[in-house]
């Protein structure tokens, strides 16, 4: 068991046909507490990377690069730049490591120093910081993606555009850990990485 | 919805084709990029570059400030979406003359950040790029407990204020110095009559009741800090006036400048009703603007709405930079 070029594909592919399946579900959990616009820069960020790994590059380092590269120049927003940074860190620490645990830990650290966001903040930040070291543990479970996830409705947003409304964004589900929630659901069902 | 586009996934770049065409005496488009630069190349010749962008849906912002005297260059997002790292380092690279560039980003998370990774990849090519993140909103409590104050229309006075700096000559350290100067003299604060429609969701950023308003809302359809039923021009003038000058404690030994801005979808007939109970409200602090605009300059597609800028001149030269002439659409 362990990282492929094909199984990393595989997942990436997954998880560009969740974002597409539900990105008026993450365009409506925006619209509650930001912008509106979660599902739509996905989608858009996401097709761009199936379509560039359609022509599937050589090694691991370099699908980490291209899908971060794509991701940088076509989502935009606060998506654009966080999860750009996580695949750019992704595609750094598989120069040396193809553990796929060390790897997201690596993604984890960029997604916190690029948007100074801590756990507890409702971002993304908050699922990641949960489902990493559960993955390390190779405990990884579709109930505990969905409560790392759900967990986010009970938080004060302090970063991004949520942070504005202060307490009158608690009760809605971040849009970016519930984006980060298919990406750890879709890597769950990719046979061979875990 | 009911819009005058084709496609609402290309509304940004057929509106970028469309300004540049209509306009080339000002602008033009940089190559591979949803960004323009000033058509008149010669007058950046030797001078620091001011480039500035965001999201699209607040024109003429930012491109209609780009020309001699004020933006070098202007990168624009999806709607309401911040444009990416490498658009914005195609503007910069596409300006620098060798005495760096200046970035004037506002306050929203996904402009810090891909502005932040544009800086990154100047400073690999060596380009040196300073920046100022504006936050003149204060609907919005300043704590570390949020993102901060959001940048608004004030935006406006930076970029005035920097472009006749960076067109006289100013060095890029000069121009840091002073945008730092001038940041906490800008104050912004707004009413909203209806929110935005965004054309790529097709669904408004909010509602308001029929008879309803609300103070204190973003330009991108961001939750204000009251919601109360609509009141008359001179009682909606009060409570600006009175938010800014809790904030600013109006002076009249202090020189101001006004701004008036429109959202996108009140006539200017109403602009100039709220502007005229705005003079009246202004002389009971015995307070008259050395400088006053109003228009639709930072407007939110089509909301309705006004915001309210107060700019002190804290220093005097400040007063020459916002009367100098420039050549762009819009100022």
């Amino acid at each position: 068991m362990g990282l492929t070029v094909n199984n990393l594909i595989d997942w990436i592919n997954n998880f560009s046909a969740k974002i597409e399946q539900n990105k008026q579900y993450l365009s409506d959990l925006d619209t509650a507490i930001g912008d509106g616009d979660h599902g739509f820069n996905m989608s858009r960020g996401m097709k761009a990377v199936s379509q560039k790994l359609s022509t599937k590059p050589e090694t691991i380092t370099d699908v980490f690069k291209q899908i971060a590269m794509t991701l940088i120049s076509t989502v935009g927003g606060a998506s654009g730049p966080l999860y750009g940074t996580a695949f750019l860190e992704m595609a750094k620490k598989s120069a040396t490591s193809d553990d796929i645990g060390e790897l997201l830990e690596a993604a984890l650290t960029g997604i916190k120093k690029r948007g100074g966001a801590e756990p507890g903040d409702k971002t993304m930040v908050d699922v990641w910081s949960v489902l990493v070291p559960e993955i390390k543990a190779h405990n990884l479970t579709r109930e505990k993606i969905d409560s790392a996830v759900a967990a986010t409705k009970d938080l004060v947003a302090k970063k991004g555009r949520a942070s504005y409304l202060g307490e009158r964004s608690k009760g809605h589900i971040d849009p970016g850990s519930q984006s980060s929630g298919y990406l750890f659901e879709a890597l769950l069902e990719t046979e061979g990485i875990l | 919805m009911k819009k005058i586009i084709n496609d609402p996934a290309n509304v940004v770049p057929e509106m970028v084709k469309g300004m540049v065409r209509s306009y080339p005496q000002f602008i033009t488009k940089i190559e591979d990029a949803e960004a323009v630069m000033r058509a008149d190349k010669e007058s950046m010749t030797g001078k620091v570059g001011i480039v500035s962008g965001g999201g699209s849906g607040h024109e003429p912002t930012h491109a209609g400030f780009v020309g001699k005297g004020m933006l070098s260059a202007a990168v624009c997002g999806e709607v309401f979406t911040s444009p990416t790292p490498d658009q914005i380092y195609a503007a910069i690279k596409a300006v620098d003359q060798g005495q760096g560039v200046f970035l004037v980003i506002k306050n929203y998370s996904g402009d810090v950040m891909n502005f932040d990774m544009a800086k990154d990849m100047a400073d690999m090519d060596n380009i040196k790029v300073k920046s100022i993140v504006v936050d003149d909103d204060i609907a919005v409590e300043n704590s570390t407990f949020t993102q901060g104050r959001r940048g608004v229309a004030g935006t406006l006075f930076m970029h005035k204020i920097l472009g006749a700096m960076a067109q006289n000559g100013a060095s890029l350290d000069e121009i840091d110095a002073a945008a730092k100067k001038v940041l906490p003299n800008i104050k912004t604060i707004a009413v909203a009559l209806s929110a935005a429609t965004n054309p790529e969701t097709g669904k408004p950023g909010f509602v308001l009741k029929d008879d309803e308003i609300e103070y204190g809302v973003g330009i991108h359809s961001e939750p204000g800090y009251r919601r109360e039923k609509i009141k008359p021009a001179k009682d909606l003038v009060s409570e600006l006036v009175g938010k800014l000058n809790d904030e600013m404690h109006l002076d009249h030994n202090k020189k101001y400048a006004v701004l008036v801005n429109g959202m996108g979808a009140t006539p200017l007939m109403e602009q100039y009703i709220f502007s005229n109970d705005l003079l009246d409200k202004l002389a009971e602090f015995d307070v008259k603007p050395a400088f006053m605009k109003v228009g639709n300059y930072m407007t939110s597609l089509d909301m309705a709405g006004i915001s309210l800028t107060f700019f002190e001149i804290a220093d005097e030269k400040w007063l020459g930079y916002l009367n100098q002439p420039v050549e762009t659409i819009a100022w």
